[in-house]
């Protein structure tokens, strides 16, 4: 807390610096259909957040993204732990997880649609682009826990859960963390860009698609400010959360 | 019982041991002498089922078997209570774990992680470990290294009295440590280890 306070005069003076050069920017184009003032997506943005739609948009599209997180990092572990046990999985899974780390997210969402409804798809995309990096992350936790303490459960005879709680779960935490520093970001951005070409009701991406077809840049601009903001709550709230379960699962010297 | 029978290992051109021949009765005690590399360790971990011979054969019927390896291996994320209690079941696991800590001399430390601790002090609580276990074959691989004469002498006359009847198996370089633990002594020769 106290080092969030320490770092808040330069992290205020940042923001001021990039805002004033967007009011200058703004200024110097004149046109609030090309680049509004930052005064003018906050005043559009207030009246916005005044209405239900807002509220009930950008609550559909959080569930929409968390449900797509939740899965991939369910599935991204059990794949972990398969492709640890067994050779043959690995062999069969990487290349295909190289194959959706390497593809661009506009082609997953295009051939997706031909198969899933709109109102599902974002959420499977946001699972599709998590799924490789949770993968790959809990895969180099199990791949790096300590064979001396494997060794030691195995002399002592430990039951599998006691191993799984005290080394396993312990070694993979760290690993585990650093995938949804990493691909909560990613996973957001890639799920409101499903819903912009799939504009399913009730999305913050329908609104996007729509401010661009009309030409409401202000709208454009407060929507995608809803966007930044929720993302960096949502990645905040999330890594406290993993913090919080890290510590518990870590032990008494988690942090040690 | 802990029979190794004809037992071979080679590590790539390298022979360890070649037709090694050894058993180990409930509550009897073998220390093993030799040079360093000469393949105590090797011994001691085809004891524990950790390593397989490349031929020969290893029976152990022990039902609790117990380690302390050269290396304390402790769990970093967890309290040196925690620790001992990691191979301990029921609701008496952390007072057993306390009790065994306080007989190695670490009462005070219980609370404290693995890195706040010097080697010599995680040895021991590797050996609290042990000793708790309650095992019927402890096997020790150079188990007190770390620790200054005194200390020694005191925590080898506790391990010889905490182990009345399980079996022991250990590594050493010291005579004077296997005597006071009233071991047998088998010397290296050869690829083997053979009774003197």
């Amino acid at each position: 807390m106290k080092a969030a306070l320490r770092r808040l005069p330069a992290a205020l003076a940042v923001l001021g610096f990039w805002t004033a050069l967007w009011i200058l920017l703004a200024r110097f184009v004149g046109q609030e259909l090309l680049l509004p003032s930052p005064l003018a997506v906050l005043r559009t943005l207030a009246s916005m957040a005044g209405t239900s739609a807002f509220w009930l948009a950008a609550l559909r599209s959080i569930l929409r993204v968390l449900a797509g997180l939740l899965a991939a990092t369910v599935l991204g572990v059990l794949l972990a732990a398969l492709t640890e046990k067994s050779a043959l999985a690995r062999l069969l899974l990487s290349p295909a997880m190289t194959l959706v780390k390497s593809t661009p997210v506009a082609s997953f969402i295009i051939l997706a649609l031909l198969w899933l409804g709109r109102d599902v798809l974002p959420a499977f995309i946001t699972a599709l682009m998590v799924l490789p990096v949770v993968w790959s992350n809990v895969s180099a936790g199990l791949a790096g826990r300590d064979r001396q303490l494997l060794e030691l459960a195995a002399v002592y005879r430990l039951p599998r859960l006691r191993v799984l709680r005290h080394i396993t779960i312990p070694s993979v935490l760290p690993h585990f963390r650093a995938a949804l520093r990493s691909s909560l970001g990613m996973g957001w951005k890639a799920g409101i860009a499903a819903e912009v070409l799939t504009v399913p009701p009730l999305s913050i991406g329908k609104n996007i698609f729509e401010a661009k077809l009309y030409l409401e840049t202000t709208q454009l601009f407060a929507w995608t400010l809803t966007v930044i903001v929720l993302s960096l709550l949502i990645e905040r709230v999330l890594l406290r959360l993993v913090g919080r379960i890290g510590q518990k699962g870590g032990g008494a010297c988690a942090d040690a | 019982m802990l029979t190794l029978e004809n037992v071979s290992v080679s590590f790539g051109e390298r022979s360890v041991l070649r037709g090694c021949t050894l058993s180990l009765a409930a509550g009897e005690r073998l220390a093993l002498m030799g040079p360093s590399g000469c393949g105590k360790t090797t011994l001691l971990r085809l004891a524990l089922g950790l390593q397989r011979p490349d031929a020969g054969t290893v029976e152990n019927t022990f039902l609790r078997p117990a380690a302390v390896f050269q290396e304390p291996r402790l769990l970093p994320w967890r309290s040196a209570l925690e620790n001992v209690a990691l191979v301990l079941s029921g609701d008496a696991a952390r007072e057993t774990a306390q009790f065994w800590l306080e007989r190695l001399e670490l009462g005070e430390t219980a609370a404290l992680c693995p890195a706040a601790l010097s080697g010599g002090m995680q040895q021991r609580v590797s050996l609290a470990r042990a000793l708790a276990f309650s095992p019927d074959l402890l096997v020790l691989d150079e188990p007190f290294k770390g620790m200054d004469e005194a200390l020694r002498e005191r925590v080898t006359a506790l391990v010889s009295e905490a182990l009345p009847k399980g079996a022991l198996l250990i590594a050493t370089h010291s005579e004077a440590e296997a005597e006071a633990l009233g071991c047998r002594i088998l010397r290296y020769d050869a690829g083997r280890f053979v009774g003197a």
